[in-house]
């Protein structure tokens, strides 16, 4: 994992359990990602939780057009929206799990994954049952 | 100052693929046939509107339609070009500013999903190339939630796409015109679960023109007018969960469409009981589904008894999406929106043919309802 690259700067903090970074408004909502821009200035970066619950979910089967640029050939994946309480809901890539198990609701963890050969990116997936 | 504001004409080309002919000039075919559905020439146009989202300006158009120097306004809107330009278009008859107005919308798309480009919506690139920004995908996570959370079944997402097709048949202007049975779309291929191919629009080409006049144009033509009771068109609330979002407010928000909606029927005076026939946003068949509580026509979780009854069909208590909708018709975006409103001209008029609903409409409703999060409403009403 070290050799690979964040497929972007700022999303996610550099620690051994890392972490989104969303933005604070001044009204106290929270958005992912921190805006570029301008409108960084009006909100404060904080790091949000590693853990949620699956708000809701589905298949990407097909590949999409440019401007993806996941590995080759085409491997199709899940992505959804997890909750994370008291904070915002955020878009990733599921991981580690199959569609059978997958139900909203369900408990979900934060992970720096593999997006190519090259990249990390996050992800969520469901929380390991102890 | 003109109270009322009234459709006399409507023109559509089929919608689908025409090959070798040009976004723009399926648009000049629309207008001809407005016109002339309209009973007069282009040089009794007075203000133009229209647009397209990716088949070039309108105003280009007089180059066909003849250089009578009338004001022709480009609008470049996304999915709501056709509702802007009709809203624009009655605003001007509204005002005063003119007798009769024309409100255009065309396209023509390339084949497969549409790709949006994240620095066009205010997105940074990696959320396109992670495969996120994708709005066939933004429907499946709403309906997925909306599912488990409502307690609407697979099945009844089929039937949705089954009548789609089956009243497509019905209908010249559509483009996918056979029958679908329930089984081969609940068995299709998935596209982003639950939705299979079927449930799904396509971009396609098509284009819808509208002639707009003034009540006393109206008396002056003694035109077949359908009185537009009402437009309103809205951007998204805070809080709001749209197309395009990285995330969204744990603290939840209204919906474009509730608020365009309510603003539609309180300018109206009416109610969605008056409605007698619907053209809704059905991108895909779970869009139709939670477009019909949003827009107040049911509560969320009664479409599953409504379609195990049947009761948006034509022939139902409330007949949505008479002409196939999108899924029947493909979606060309900047024509896709005025399609509604044509459809619902020709319904209460009475000339649905085939597909014409029964007992006479008088009011009809259409909601349209696109990226980055927008939906307008027009009642019109006989």
């Amino acid at each position: 994992m070290t050799m690979l690259a964040p497929i972007a700067p700022g999303l996610w903090t550099d620690e051994a359990e890392p972490r989104l970074i969303g933005g604070r408004r001044g009204d106290g909502e929270i958005v992912f990602p921190v805006p570029s821009g301008d409108a960084a200035t009006l909100v404060e970066p904080v790091a949000l939780s590693r853990c949620g619950t699956l708000w809701s979910w589905t298949t990407q089967g097909f590949e999409p057009k440019e401007p993806y640029s996941g590995p080759q050939p085409f491997q199709p994946f899940l992505i959804g929206y997890v909750e994370l309480p008291g904070e915002v809901i955020v878009e990733t890539r599921i991981v580690d799990a199959a569609p059978a198990d997958l139900a909203i609701g369900m408990p979900m963890t934060f992970a720096v994954v593999a997006f190519d050969d090259r990249r990390s990116t996050y992800a969520f997936r469901p929380e390991r049952q102890p | 100052m003109n109270d009322d504001v009234y459709i006399i004409g409507a023109g559509i080309h089929p919608f689908g693929r025409t090959d070798g002919r040009s976004g723009r000039d399926q648009g000049v075919f629309a207008v001809r046939e407005a016109l002339k559905d309209a009973g007069i020439e282009w040089g009794d146009v007075e203000f133009a509107y229209g647009g397209s989202a990716a088949a070039g300006s309108a105003d280009i158009m007089v180059n066909e339609l003849g250089l009578t120097s009338v004001p022709f306004i480009n609008v470049s809107n996304g999915c709501a070009t056709g509702g802007s330009a009709l809203a624009a278009a009655r605003n001007a008859v509204a005002a005063g500013a003119c007798e009769i107005a024309l409100a255009v919308g065309f396209d023509k798309h390339p084949r497969g999903a549409f790709n949006a480009k994240p620095a066009e919506y205010g997105l940074p690139d990696w959320y396109g190339e992670t495969g996120m920004m994708l709005t066939t995908q933004f429907f499946a996570l709403k309906i997925q939630r909306y599912m488990a959370l409502h307690g609407i079944s697979r099945r009844t997402l089929g039937l949705v796409a089954e009548k789609a097709f089956r009243n497509g048949t019905l209908c010249d202007h559509a483009w996918r015109r056979s029958p679908v049975d329930l089984d081969t779309i609940l068995n299709a291929p998935m596209v982003n679960d639950p939705l299979t191919k079927y449930m799904f629009c396509s971009p396609a080409e098509g284009a819808v023109a509208l002639v707009l006049a003034s009540g006393k144009k109206v008396r002056e033509l003694g035109a077949d007018a359908i009185r537009i009771a009402s437009v309103a068109f809205r951007t998204r609330p805070e809080g709001s969960f749209e197309v395009f979002a990285p995330s969204i407010s744990v603290n939840g928000g209204g919906k474009p469409t509730q608020i365009a909606s309510r603003a539609a029927f309180e300018m109206a005076g009416i109610g969605p009981a008056d409605v007698d026939v619907a053209q809704l946003q059905d991108t895909e068949s779970g869009a139709e589904i939670m477009h019909m509580a949003e827009n107040g026509f049911c509560a969320d979780g009664d479409q599953e008894e409504w379609f195990a009854n049947g009761w948006s069909e034509i022939g139902g208590r409330l007949p949505i999406n008479t002409d196939g909708g999108c899924l029947a018709c493909g979606e060309p975006i900047g024509a896709s929106g005025l399609r509604q409103v044509y459809e619902n001209t020709v319904q209460l008029r009475g000339r649905g043919g085939d597909r014409q609903v029964p007992n006479d409409p008088r009011v009809g409703y259409s909601h349209v309802y696109g990226a980055p999060g927008l939906s307008a409403v027009a009642i019109l009403e006989r």
